[in-house]
């Protein structure tokens, strides 16, 4: 029998802002000493009162608008009771009856690209049920008959992110998850790194006979650390579930942990007991209304977001789809993309030049920043500026330089910061274009060279090639390569006795 | 009244032992209470939205977003029942979370 799978992702987001979400502890706790971003709000002390930080709301909320969300007007926070050392008050200041956001939608591009890129990709809908916001708790470390408890995490502000079971593959999960990191990271609310655990994700996942209306029995996953994990978590209890049925099994209703080290799922041990989470409103905090006019505010931050750029370039453009997703991987990538093409003296011929933008981009500027260690990221703060690209790729065009030089100017440019223009002039690195003076390099190398000739005129194209290479090493490189290829096949031409 | 599995289940979420006999007082003591708090349920509330306070504030927020520094570690660890110095030592949990 043919199973189709159907998953729904539970993923919970840190909000990067200074500050965490009930008192003013900082909140970027990654790497500080243990227990030394706490107060007595996160602590959890009695008569502590939490205060809402107003831009974790608002980074909620722009999230939720990325994802197509509507907005509560009306929402309050709620106690979600539960006996955890991580959880210093015994409870977690959430939200349950009124999610700041719901009833969203996500569009993703979906591609299998294990096995090399592929152009084409399947775009699908996925809902959001809800987003709320919540305190994240505090760490453990378990060590022997102890556990060791750090609460700088305590309190940070906490997204999370619930979609309907529309998910159908474990590609799609991929896909899903790579795009919910990418809007974050867009948006700037969130680095979204797996990683370090400011995205974390538990898929839950069911198997049904193809073309079946109902649910089968669901599993959770835990224990993913990153994008790749999620994608092999799924893959493997897919198939596991599906051999399981196919022999007439059952499926039990377990949580499970993915191992890394063995890539395999394992069953935790939880608690037998039903969770009894007693959610009621949190008497310590307000509720909160949001008017229309906060709502418009946080809306006109949100810029234009990936999938869209990537639609819009391939449209205006005529980039491929490669081109497209590689550009626009950063936020701050493809607005230098674009910076760089409102600076193009020629706005006639965008695709043409978009093309040669990208081109450098995805080459030169990448492979220097990765051999200077320089994040993508931060493009905005090395030397080379956008403008002078542009300039760059101008130069090439109306023939002042060739390519090679460019490509030692880009270099010096990144260095340095200096306009190609000015390095081409102080460098006389122009190409040498004119045709009495290369006419005068080729007949020196013609007759310093007889035997190479006389095996071009034999057929032997290939050494042709190297009578070019003698011609730009006698000028430096800077030859113009389209008239001496001309020159030299007059030149071998006439030398035919 | 209040059935000895309910009374079991509300003390172990509260984290109490009781015994036999406290079981049988705290039953019958629960339900009064409970019977009590019973009488909400015969105001009728046809149409009146659900509220979340009784205060007549809402919306307060704090606009600046500047971190402070709060306790140091010394004052934090202060009331851990067990402390290296640097973390709150409790016994072990794992997988206990109910």
């Amino acid at each position: 029998m043919e199973y189709e799978v159907v998953i729904g992702l539970e993923t919970h987001i840190e909000l990067d802002t200074a500050s965490k979400m009930f008192c003013r502890c900082s909140a970027q706790f990654f790497g500080a000493e243990p227990n030394t971003h706490v107060c007595p709000v996160c602590l959890g002390m009695p008569g502590a009162l939490p205060v809402i930080n107003k831009r974790a709301v608002e980074y909620a909320m722009m999230v939720g608008l990325a994802l197509n969300c509507k907005i509560a007007r009306y929402t309050f926070w709620e106690r979600k009771s539960y006996w955890y050392p991580d959880l210093p008050k015994g409870y977690q200041i959430s939200q349950y009856q009124y999610p700041l956001c719901y009833d969203g939608w996500i569009e993703v591009d979906v591609r299998d690209v294990t096995s090399g890129w592929q152009e084409h990709a399947e775009r699908r809908r996925i809902r959001i049920r809800r987003a709320h916001l919540e305190e994240d708790t505090g760490k453990l470390t378990h060590a022997g008959n102890y556990s060791f408890v750090d609460y700088n995490r305590s309190g940070v502000p906490l997204l999370e992110i619930v979609t309907e079971p529309d998910i159908r593959s474990a590609d799609e999960a991929y896909a899903y998850l790579s795009a919910l990191q990418q809007i974050v990271r867009y948006l700037g609310v969130s680095s979204g790194d797996m990683e370090k655990g400011a995205m974390r994700c538990e898929p839950n996942l069911s198997l049904r006979p193809k073309g079946s209306d109902t649910f089968g029995v669901k599993v959770e996953i835990k224990n993913l650390n990153s994008l790749r994990a999620v994608r092999d978590a799924i893959a493997y209890e897919i198939e596991r579930q599906t051999r399981i049925l196919r022999a007439g099994g059952q499926i039990q209703q377990v949580t499970l942990g993915w191992d890394e080290a063995r890539r395999m799922t394992v069953v935790q041990r939880e608690k037998e007991s039903a969770h009894d989470y007693r959610y009621f409103p949190e008497p310590d905090l307000p509720p909160l209304h949001i008017s229309e006019e906060w709502l418009e505010a946080v809306r006109a931050r949100i810029p234009e977001l990936a999938l869209a750029r990537q639609d819009r370039y391939r449209r205006e453009y005529g980039l491929s789809a490669y081109d497209a997703v590689q550009l626009t991987a950063e936020r701050a990538i493809a607005d230098w993309f674009e910076e760089a093409l409102r600076t193009s003296s020629a706005p006639h011929s965008l695709p043409a030049r978009a093309k040669a933008v990208a081109n450098w981009i995805q080459t030169e500027l990448f492979r220097l920043m990765r051999v200077h260690n320089v994040p993508l990221d931060n493009v905005w703060h090395i030397k080379v500026k956008p403008a002078q690209l542009m300039q760059l790729i101008e130069l090439v065009e109306q023939g002042t330089i060739n390519l090679n030089t460019a490509k030692q100017v880009f270099e010096e440019v990144f260095q340095t910061g200096e306009d190609p223009r000015a390095i081409v002039e102080a460098k006389g690195l122009a190409q040498i274009s004119d045709v009495p003076t290369l006419r005068r390099v080729v007949e020196e190398v013609v007759s310093a060279h007889p035997q190479q000739v006389q095996q071009v005129l034999n057929g032997q194209e290939k050494v042709f090639g190297f009578l070019m290479g003698q011609v730009m090493k006698a000028t430096r490189g800077k030859a113009n390569a389209q008239l001496v290829n001309q020159l030299l096949r007059e030149a071998i031409e006439a030398s035919r006795t | 009244m209040l059935t000895p599995e309910e009374i079991e289940h509300i003390a172990r979420l509260a984290r109490l032992a009781l015994t036999p006999e406290e079981r049988a007082r705290f039953a019958q003591q629960l339900s009064v209470v409970l019977d009590h708090a019973a009488a909400l349920m015969e105001i009728d509330v046809e149409g009146i939205p659900p509220t979340a306070t009784v205060l007549p504030v809402h919306s307060v927020m704090r606009a600046d977003d500047t971190p402070m520094p709060g306790l140091t570690r010394e004052e934090a660890l202060r009331n851990a029942p067990q402390t290296d110095g640097e973390f709150f030592i409790v016994p072990a949990t794992f997988g206990d979370e109910a």
